[in-house]
This record gives structure tokens, C-alpha cells and sequence, in this order.
């Protein structure tokens, strides 16, 4: 029986569905099944097979990553058991000593990993505005290893000009990492324009479900993904077969969801630039953001679905306001079937010293949703009322 | 394409107040609590066989019927009301009953409304095993089935009688998709004060939603396009609560109910509902066009084909057609068609539809191969015909393959 008969040449969608996905061989089950197993048989002392214990592989961990490496145009990818597990990984690259550049506009997880658990193993962090390709240049020390960037920002929305920084990077011999979580490989593939590692949290839309925790590191080169598989099988943080099941199942909507996603986020920011309690909006595809063009030129098809906006009010009403929607959940996370919203100073944020916040430029009025698959006219009815109640 | 009847907005069933929602609303939300345990946005799986009582009047309270609750695993269990609530608001029906397949639904219906003596009229292109269940099982319970050509209402109306208790079609039928129209079928039945069964799920909620026409059944394989991703059995009957009542009672009797985990992946699936679908009716519609333009094809059977019998009530009646495209090759033998079969790359060689993943079979092999070619003939399936189930893959790489496939 033919395993894989699907080839890279067919488009995204085609391959969400059938890459990784190859009939079962020994039950010609049309998917893979879920092998719990946490060790394997092996034919001889001495002798390993295919897979030998879980930490190291697993059939159905190794599914998805075929699956996501595919999706990212990387030559491999590896699963781990939360975003910041990838992201840890990646750091672990560095040793004692050397020195990462990371976006201002960073998730506060990322900051908190980079200030507070990597300085201590003696890695340094510099935040700089990637915006201003000479702050980033100014940033590089003779020490730096590794360029951290979102590929769209969190929580402003920054797009940064990737190529321009991998150029950069790659005449300074140093490693571009990407979070690719907001922008997801639907809408861009930063592995295809250079870059050497893509991040995401696949709690977000990649699994899209709200029901799973993973992150993956997606890699272009073999050399380099076979030492970050060597970090991730001594240190151990790997994705569980049912997760990796339920991740699989969700990349086979991905394109779906995140393009409706999309279609639905641009026409509420569009709305919010326009109402009358708000005073600024913040979404890559509204012409008014500072990097629209950039964004256009970017991403393929999409601007995301995560829409920040300062509300004309104070910390409290803007607390008011989170709590007042029906349909929108208060909670962190993004890029769910579920709408969610909530106030970045005080929750996503939340790990940011008080003054990175302000550098960073998160006010207490700002709100953030995540929209998810329900209706335009619903949603924005729920956000509407919201905001008209909250004051 | 141009849709009459939208059932694209519903009432949500169980808020204070009638809202109407956006069907992708309705498969996000319906049926879920805002405030679930732990505040999780996701329902929790709760695999519990059994629940437990505070004390002995709490047994009796619930027996009385003063305090709604889950008792044992076989009367059902929260992730199935949540499922079951969703589907309803789905088919804009009062109430859902999810079975642990779509055969065990309609047998648990049949079963629950049917006893000796009483017949039933059923129009003939159908799924074989609902047809062998009527003819084999039914008849051992002194229930008589008799078929009649489809969509022939004068043939139903001749084969009715005072005995008669439910008539029962398909819309589309498989592997026809022959649409019937429903209402003439609900007319019919009104004047007979005979009750009336529709299995849609090759039309699935979003494409048609029997209920407005006042059909009494609806049956789901939830299986297909409603799980979506070949990844779990399940079957459903929408209706009205009190007609439901006596099928739920027996399911509680027969078994036939659904696991947490299986009910929990069958909602996950609905989430993304209404997006697969319009992948689903796209790529159906691409398929067949390009089939029809194809010189080794002889004929495509897809209702949102000008060609197709049925295209006339389909326009009217449904907001699309579905994924299921079924053709036959010009000129072949069952053999040529299956090597057309052996040569796709994409669609995988199976039974089932409505998944992400595109299938392909052909009818004499996966489901008539035991049959006598005078019973295939009866039924219509051709010996060169395929019928092929399109995923949500790109059209354009389902196109190519096919192309690729004919064209060797």
C-alpha cells in the first residue's frame, strides 16, 4: 500500500489534510490511530526500531509534525507540550554568556521566560523596536546568537519587515526565531523567506479548539532541528498522543478557520474604528495601522484575528466592559472557534514589569479580542452593547 | 446559486429569550452553558458509567421528576445534552436524540414507533442497510415494508393503507441524489394522518432543513458531514419532544447511546460546521462541472447540475448540494471504472462521506458486490459507476487527480 501519495506540490489545504495523515498500513484506517504507548519493542538488544520510547518518538506526535513541517515549508518539525516548552527549547540553543535580541512587542510569557528563567542560566535579553531596523542593529552584541520576533506583535500588532531582519541577521551569522503563532502558516511561512525557526503556540489556531495545549518548533535546516531535537529529547516537554491527535485534527480546518477568522476580524475592526466609544484601533488590516502596507505585502490572504483597542474610558470601565459581552468569553488564549476578549494590562500582560508595560504600550483602557468562527452580525451586536453598557 | 429557503438563521433553544443566530453561532454555542465547571471555555468529557445520589429522597425526587438529572450512562449523559441541543437548534427542532450510529438511530425510530401489523412506505433509492433492516428485520417483527419507485407520490399514496404509520425517504438519496419534494411527501402524509421520516444526511441542516416543512423525523448519520473528520460514529433524530419521547424511552432499553468522548469530538466537529460545508458544496459543484465537461464521463448525478432530475427542487429547496458526486464512465466495465478508481492519488478507496478527507468507491464493489446484477439493476447502480465523496481539499488539486486519473 501506497503511504504518502500526496507530494508538496499540492496547495495548503490539500496537505493539512493528507500529509502526515497516510492510511494506517495495518488497518487501512482513514486516520491514524492514537498510540498511547509510552515504549515500543524493539527487534534485538542493541537493536532500535523506529520508535523506541515515547519522549524520543511517538507515531502519532510524529504524524503532526510531519503535518506542521509541511505547513511551515521547514524540512522537520518538533511538538512540545506547551508554546513556552517550544520557545524554551529554542533559547536552550544558547549557552552561558550569549546574548538574544527580542521584539518590544513580545507576548509576556516570552518576556517573562527570557528576563526571569533564562538570565539565570547566564543568557542575556535585549528588547528592541524592530520597527527601526537601526535600534535592532544598534541592539547586536558581538555576543548575540538569536534574533526572537513575532510575526505579527502582541499585543499592538506590530508586522515587523521580516526579510529586512533576516537579511540583517544572516550578515551577522545569527539565528531568526519567529513567532509565528498570530499570523499562522495559513496567512505566512517565515521558513520560506530565511528565517530558521518558526515558534507557535498551537494552543491558538493551529489546534483552533481551545481543547489542547502544544507548541511546535518548525526548522528549514536539517543540522539545526537535529539539535533542538536532542534539547527536546534530553529535556523531555513533548506533546501527549492525545494532543497530538487533536491537533492533527484541527490543521485539517486550519486554512478555513483562520481565512474566515480574517474576513470576520477585519469587518468588527472596521466597526470599532467607527464607534463612538472607542478611540483607536489597532488591526494590521485597517489602513490606519502604522505597518497596514507592510502587512499587505506580508501575509497571504488574512491580517489575523486578534484586534486590540483602547476603549474612552478608565481602568475600571474598561474592566466593566470585558465582563459585559454574551457571546466574547473573558479569557486569555486566542484564535479559538470561540470569540474571547480581555484586558492585556491586567491578564495576558499581566507578567510585564509595570514600566515595560507603558514602553510597550499597554494602556489600561486597551482590550483585546480574539475572534473566533461565530457570525459578523452577532458578534458585533455583543461588542456593541458591551461597550455602550460599560460606560 | 440561487437559494429560496435560507435555513441559515435559527432560534436557539433554552435562552429566556427567542434570539435568532447566525447558523455558525449556533455550532459554536448552542447548547453550551456560559458558565461551565472550572470556568473552562470547552464542555468537559464526563465519562462517568453512573451518578450518584446525596441520600435516598434525592433518588425519589428525581423519580418524581421534581429534579432533572443524569442517573445511569445508558439514559444519557451531559456531553450528549449538549450535543443533542445543538443539533436541535441545528435543524430548528425542538428536541435531538443522538444515537451511537446513524443506523442504530433509525432503527431505534422504527423500532419505538412500529408494532406488528402496521406498514411502512418507503421510496426505494436508499442506503442498502436501512432497506435490509425493513425487509429482513422488521419483517420477523410482523412489519411490512413496501417500496416504491422515488418520488413517485401516486406509487406511495397506491401502496397506502389504514395499516400504514410512517412514510420514509431520503433527500438527496444515495447514490442518486434524487431530492424529494417535501412538500408534496408532508401532504401527503397530513391527509393520511401518517407520520413522515426524512434521513438528510447528505443534505446535513445547512443545506436543508426538513423540519420547516414540517416533516416529522429527521435522521442524521452524524458520522458524516456533522462530525466531520471520519473520526467517530454517531447518529441523530430531531423532532418534537413529545414524539421523541417513546424513542428515547426504548433507546434507554436497547443501548444504542453514544460515548462522552465520541459525543465530545462530534461537538468539536460542529464547530467548524458551517465552513466545511461551504467547502463541501464548492468542491461538489467544481467536481461535477468538471466531470460533466469530461469526454470519458457518460453521466454525472449532482443535483446542482442543470442535467440532474431533481436540479429544479434542489434550487428551490437547498442552500447547496453537498459533497457527494456520483458518475459513470463512458464506455466502461466494472473493471475499467475501478482501475479509474485505483488511479486517484488523492480521494482514499472507502465507504462513508461528509469528512474532510475525500473518498471514492464504486457501488457495485463496496456495497452491491453480493448482489445479483438483476437486484443492481433494480436498484440503479450501474456497473461503471463511481461515487466519489469530496473533502475540503483544494478543488483545484481534486480536479487535477481525477483528470490525471481518467485521462491514463
Amino acid at each position: 500500500m501506497a503511504l504518502n501519495r500526496i507530494d508538496d506540490q499540492m496547495k495548503f489545504r490539500t496537505r493539512a489534510i493528507h500529509v502526515g495523515n497516510a492510511p494506517d498500513p495495518q488497518t487501512g484506517a482513514v486516520v491514524q490511530p492514537i498510540h498511547p504507548a509510552t515504549t515500543f519493542i524493539q527487534p534485538g538488544a542493541g537493536e532500535w526500531g523506529k520508535f523506541d520510547y515515547s519522549r524520543s518518538g511517538n507515531p502519532t506526535r510524529s504524524a503532526v509534525q510531519e503535518t506542521l513541517a509541511s505547513l511551515e515549508g521547514g524540512c522537520g518539525a518538533l511538538a512540545f507540550s506547551s508554546g513556552m516548552a517550544a520557545t524554551h527549547c529554542a533559547t536552550m540553543l544558547l549557552k552561558s554568556g550569549e546574548h538574544i535580541v527580542a521584539g518590544q512587542d513580545i507576548y509576556g510569557g516570552s518576556y517573562r521566560l527570557f528576563h526571569k528563567v533564562c538570565n539565570q542560566a547566564g543568557i542575556e535579553v535585549t528588547l528592541a523596536d524592530l520597527q527601526d531596523l537601526n535600534s535592532l542593529d544598534a541592539a547586536i552584541r558581538p555576543t548575540t546568537r538569536m534574533i526572537w520576533l513575532e510575526s505579527i506583535g502582541n499585543p499592538r500588532l506590530t508586522v515587523p519587515d521580516l526579510p529586512a531582519i533576516i537579511q540583517l541577521a544572516q550578515a551577522r551569522s545569527l539565528l531568526v526565531a519567529v513567532d509565528n503563532t498570530f499570523a499562522s502558516p495559513a496567512l505566512l511561512r517565515p521558513l520560506e523567506l530565511g528565517a530558521d525557526i518558526v515558534m507557535h503556540s498551537a494552543t491558538k489556531s493551529l489546534g483552533g479548539h481551545s481543547d489542547c495545549l502544544a507548541g511546535v518548533l518548525a526548522v528549514r535546516e536539517k543540522s539545526l532541528l537535529d539539535k533542538l531535537y536532542f534539547i527536546q529529547n534530553a529535556t523531555g516537554a513533548v506533546l501527549s498522543p492525545f494532543d497530538a491527535f487533536l491537533l492533527g485534527r484541527g490543521l485539517k480546518t486550519l486554512e478555513l478557520r483562520v481565512h474566515e477568522q480574517c474576513r470576520t476580524a477585519l469587518r468588527i475592526a472596521q466597526c470599532l474604528e467607527s464607534h463612538p466609544m472607542v478611540t483607536r484601533v489597532l488591526y494590521p488590516g485597517l489602513t490606519s495601522h502604522p505597518d497596514h502596507q507592510r502587512a499587505t505585502e506580508l501575509l497571504n490572504g488574512g491580517f489575523g484575528s486578534i484586534i486590540t483597542f483602547e476603549a474612552k474610558c478608565d481602568f475600571e470601565t474598561t474592566r466593566r466592559i470585558v465582563k459585559s459581552t454574551k457571546l466574547f468569553g473573558l479569557a486569555v488564549s486566542l484564535g479559538a472557534a470561540e470569540s474571547l476578549i480581555e484586558q492585556p494590562a491586567t491578564m495576558s500582560h499581566a507578567s510585564y514589569d509595570a514600566a515595560a508595560r507603558v514602553k510597550a504600550g499597554i494602556t489600561d483602557s486597551l482590550i483585546r479580542l480574539s475572534i473566533g468562527l461565530e457570525d459578523f452580525d452577532d458578534l458585533s451586536a455583543d461588542l456593541d452593547q458591551a461597550l455602550r453598557g460599560g460606560n | 446559486m440561487k437559494i429560496k429557503q435560507s435555513p441559515n438563521s435559527t432560534v436557539v433553544s433554552g435562552e429566556p429569550k427567542s434570539v435568532r443566530q447566525g447558523t455558525s453561532t449556533i455550532s459554536v454555542h448552542a447548547g453550551e452553558s456560559r458558565s461551565k465547571p472550572s470556568d473552562a471555555i470547552t464542555d468537559s468529557i464526563v465519562c462517568s458509567s453512573t451518578y450518584t445520589f446525596q441520600d435516598t429522597q434525592s433518588i425519589i425526587d428525581f423519580i418524581e421528576e421534581k429534579q432533572p438529572r443524569e442517573e445511569y450512562g445508558r439514559y444519557g449523559n451531559p456531553n450528549e445534552k449538549v450535543v443533542e441541543a445543538k443539533l436541535a437548534a441545528l435543524d430548528g427542532g425542538e428536541d435531538a436524540i443522538v444515537f451511537s450510529s446513524g443506523m442504530a438511530a433509525i432503527v431505534g425510530l422504527l423500532m419505538a414507533k412500529l408494532s406488528a401489523g402496521d406498514e411502512i412506505v418507503f421510496f426505494d433509492q436508499c442506503y442498502h442497510r436501512s432497506r435490509e433492516f425493513c425487509y429482513k428485520h422488521l419483517a420477523r417483527f410482523g412489519v411490512v415494508t413496501h417500496q416504491v419507485k422515488t418520488g413517485d407520490f401516486a406509487a406511495m399514496e397506491a401502496a397506502m393503507n389504514d395499516r400504514t404509520k410512517l412514510l420514509v425517504s431520503e433527500s438527496p438519496t444515495n447514490p442518486h441524489l434524487t431530492c424529494i419534494d417535501l412538500e408534496q411527501f408532508v401532504a401527503l402524509g397530513k391527509s393520511h394522518n401518517v407520520e413522515t421520516l426524512i434521513d438528510a444526511t447528505l443534505a446535513t441542516p445547512f443545506n436543508l432543513r426538513p423540519l420547516d416543512y414540517e416533516v416529522d423525523y429527521v435522521l442524521h448519520s452524524a458520522t458524516k458531514y456533522l462530525g466531520g473528520h471520519n473520526d467517530l460514529l454517531a447518529g441523530s433524530i430531531t423532532g418534537s419532544k413529545p414524539q421523541l419521547e417513546s424513542i428515547r424511552t426504548l433507546r434507554g432499553i436497547m443501548g444504542g447511546i453514544n460515548s462522552p468522548h465520541n459525543l465530545y469530538l462530534l461537538q468539536r466537529g460542529l464547530k467548524t460546521f458551517e465552513l466545511r460545508m461551504q467547502r463541501h458544496n464548492e468542491n461538489g459543484q467544481a467536481i461535477a462541472e468538471f466531470l460533466e465537461n469530461h469526454p470519458r464521463i457518460e453521466r454525472v448525478y449532482y443535483p446542482g447540475l442543470a442535467s440532474h432530475p431533481s436540479h429544479e427542487i434542489a434550487k428551490r429547496t437547498m442552500r447547496g448540494f453537498g459533497g457527494l458526486v456520483t458518475f459513470l464512465v463512458r464506455n466502461a466495465d466494472w473493471r475499467q471504472t475501478a482501475d479509474v478508481i485505483d488511479r486517484v492519488k488523492i480521494p482514499r478507496i472507502g465507504p462513508s462521506l461528509g469528512g474532510v478527507e475525500s473518498l471514492i468507491e464504486q457501488p457495485l464493489v463496496m456495497s452491491y458486490y453480493q448482489q445479483t446484477p438483476e437486484n443492481r439493476q433494480k436498484f440503479g447502480i450501474d456497473d461503471n459507476m463511481i461515487r466519489m465523496a469530496c473533502g475540503i481539499e483544494n478543488a483545484d488539486d481534486l480536479i487535477e487527480d481525477l483528470r490525471q486519473a481518467l485521462d491514463q
